[in-house]
């Protein structure tokens, strides 16, 4: 964002603070989901504890976060762009707590399926891999959006998680067809189910984050408006 | 948004100079009746010049002119025909200092109603009550109006003000700056005011308090050395201003 300074220094300071408070905490959600899908591929338990015992600094981000956005609002009555960043802000991290709590919960499903009858058959943590990646990346680049207040990136970001989408119903169909097969596949392709479903919500986190970003470059509510609708009126500004 | 709104006032090409200064540039602006229009901007930058031109304060003072039209229901109150007067009494003034005028609490209401309409003795009472009710000043000086106006508080006086524009039943009343004297409870209250008197008149307000022009206003104009930079709902004004300029002034950065 290429903008004059504030004349108050002080109100210039916070805002920077906060917003990069919000990049670390992204940046600490990304770590998590990362780890917890190694944890899974890895079989490895204590990445998996790891992953579950570094929770609550990810709450402890949200809450800071949230305080500081609530005295913004209080002492300076931001407006315009500085109101828009402070809403984005406040609602990016109830997104990436979200995207916190999953992680934690692949980590738990890690743990779990640590365990003998529950271990995983690998054709099922195949889907999961390609999944994750892809949810990372749109993570990533979400952060990325919001960094740079990056409008077009945000969408095509956006635009992406409907890929995501598809792979986790296609992955459902290849679950289910195991399960009929085999019904001794019952437990671990469920296991695999959950954490599929986990992953598939992360990109729709992901999503919202970028529709914050889009509001906050272009000062238009998009959610809930087909993206390409999004698209040609953005264009059109 | 409910339905279309009627223009109260159109400017249109709007120049106005202080001798050989040029103080406002071709202003073109329309204030939807019963509404509240807000102007903001650095000082100078020609918002308190704008609002004396729609009552033609400024031909009390040689050198200064305006060019272009100012329509009031159509009719251009700058033509040189206008009867000033009634003018006047069409678009009542509220200024930043309380300006009540050396007498009872009821001539200073009184006064103003005499220059216009001849009223018997009950029916003068009923409207200075009427006007006190509305600036919410009733209550607490029903009981001391034969007593100077000059003994009310700061607010008290400025409600008075306020009472006596709304007194000769005006179309438009324009604020210029009216609570940068007062405290902020005080403040509160003119606020609070403003927006129960929009039901009856379309009001202007000049104020260097942007929160006050949100808290306040339906329409908000961002004007800026002379020029008009941007007028738009004030909601959008304050949340997604189309210009940079109105963007950096609200958001306290250097223009």
């Amino acid at each position: 964002m290429d903008k004059e300074p504030h004349i108050s220094r002080r109100f210039e300071d916070e805002l920077h603070e906060v917003h990069a408070l919000v990049l670390a905490m992204g940046g600490v959600v990304e770590e998590q989901v990362t780890n917890a899908v190694r944890a899974l591929q890895e079989s490895d338990a204590e990445l998996a504890r790891e992953v579950i015992g570094r929770d609550h600094e990810v709450n402890g981000y949200e809450v800071r976060i949230e305080e500081e956005c609530i005295n913004i609002l209080a002492m300076r009555q931001p407006a315009a762009s500085d109101l828009r960043l402070v809403m984005t802000l406040i609602k990016t991290i109830a997104d990436l707590e979200r995207m916190g709590d999953k992680a934690s919960k692949i980590a738990d499903m890690a743990l779990a399926m640590g365990h003998g009858a529950r271990n995983a058959n690998p054709a099922f943590l195949r889907d999961v891999s390609v999944m994750a990646d892809y949810a990372l990346n749109m993570l990533r680049r979400a952060m990325d959006a919001l960094a740079r207040a990056d409008a077009e990136e945000a969408i095509a970001v956006a635009k992406g998680d409907e890929v995501l989408n598809q792979e986790y119903r296609s992955a459902l169909r290849r679950l289910i067809t195991y399960m009929m097969e085999d019904p001794r596949t019952i437990t671990p392709a469920i296991d695999a189910l959950f954490i599929a479903k986990a992953i598939e919500r992360i990109g729709d986190h992901a999503r919202n984050i970028c529709e914050y970003v889009i509001y906050l470059a272009k000062g238009k509510n998009v959610r809930h408006l087909p993206l390409d609708e999004v698209e040609q009126s953005i264009q059109r500004k | 948004m409910s339905e279309p709104q009627k223009t109260k006032i159109s400017v249109r090409h709007l120049d106005f100079f202080y001798g050989s200064n040029k103080a406002l540039i071709d202003i073109n602006l329309e204030m939807p009746e019963n509404q509240v229009t807000a102007f903001i901007g650095p000082s100078g930058c020609g918002k308190s010049t704008l609002l004396r031109v729609f009552n033609r304060m400024y031909s009390l003072y040689p050198g200064q002119r305006a060019t272009g039209e100012v329509l009031l229901d159509g009719e251009n109150v700058l033509a040189p025909g206008m009867d000033v007067n009634m003018l006047r009494a069409k678009i009542g003034m509220v200024f930043q200092k309380p300006t009540p005028f050396p007498m009872s609490i009821y001539d200073n209401i009184a006064f103003g109603i005499k220059l216009y309409e001849k009223l018997r003795k009950v029916e003068m009472d009923e409207r200075v009550e009427q006007a006190l009710r509305q600036a919410a000043l009733w209550e607490e000086v029903k009981d001391k109006l034969k007593t100077s106006g000059l003994g009310l508080s700061g607010g008290q006086q400025q409600r008075l003000c306020l009472a006596r524009a709304v007194a000769v039943q005006p179309e438009v009343i324009l604020l210029d700056e009216p609570t940068s004297a007062l405290d902020p409870i005080a403040t509160l209250k003119i606020e609070e005011l403003v927006s129960e008197l929009r039901n009856q008149f379309t009001i202007l307000i000049v104020t260097h308090n942007m929160q006050q022009a949100a808290r306040v206003s339906d329409y908000t104009a961002f004007m800026y050395i002379g020029e008009m930079v941007e007028f738009g709902p004030t909601n959008q004004l304050f949340t997604n201003p189309g210009k940079k300029q109105t963007e950096d002034y609200i958001t306290g950065r250097y223009g």
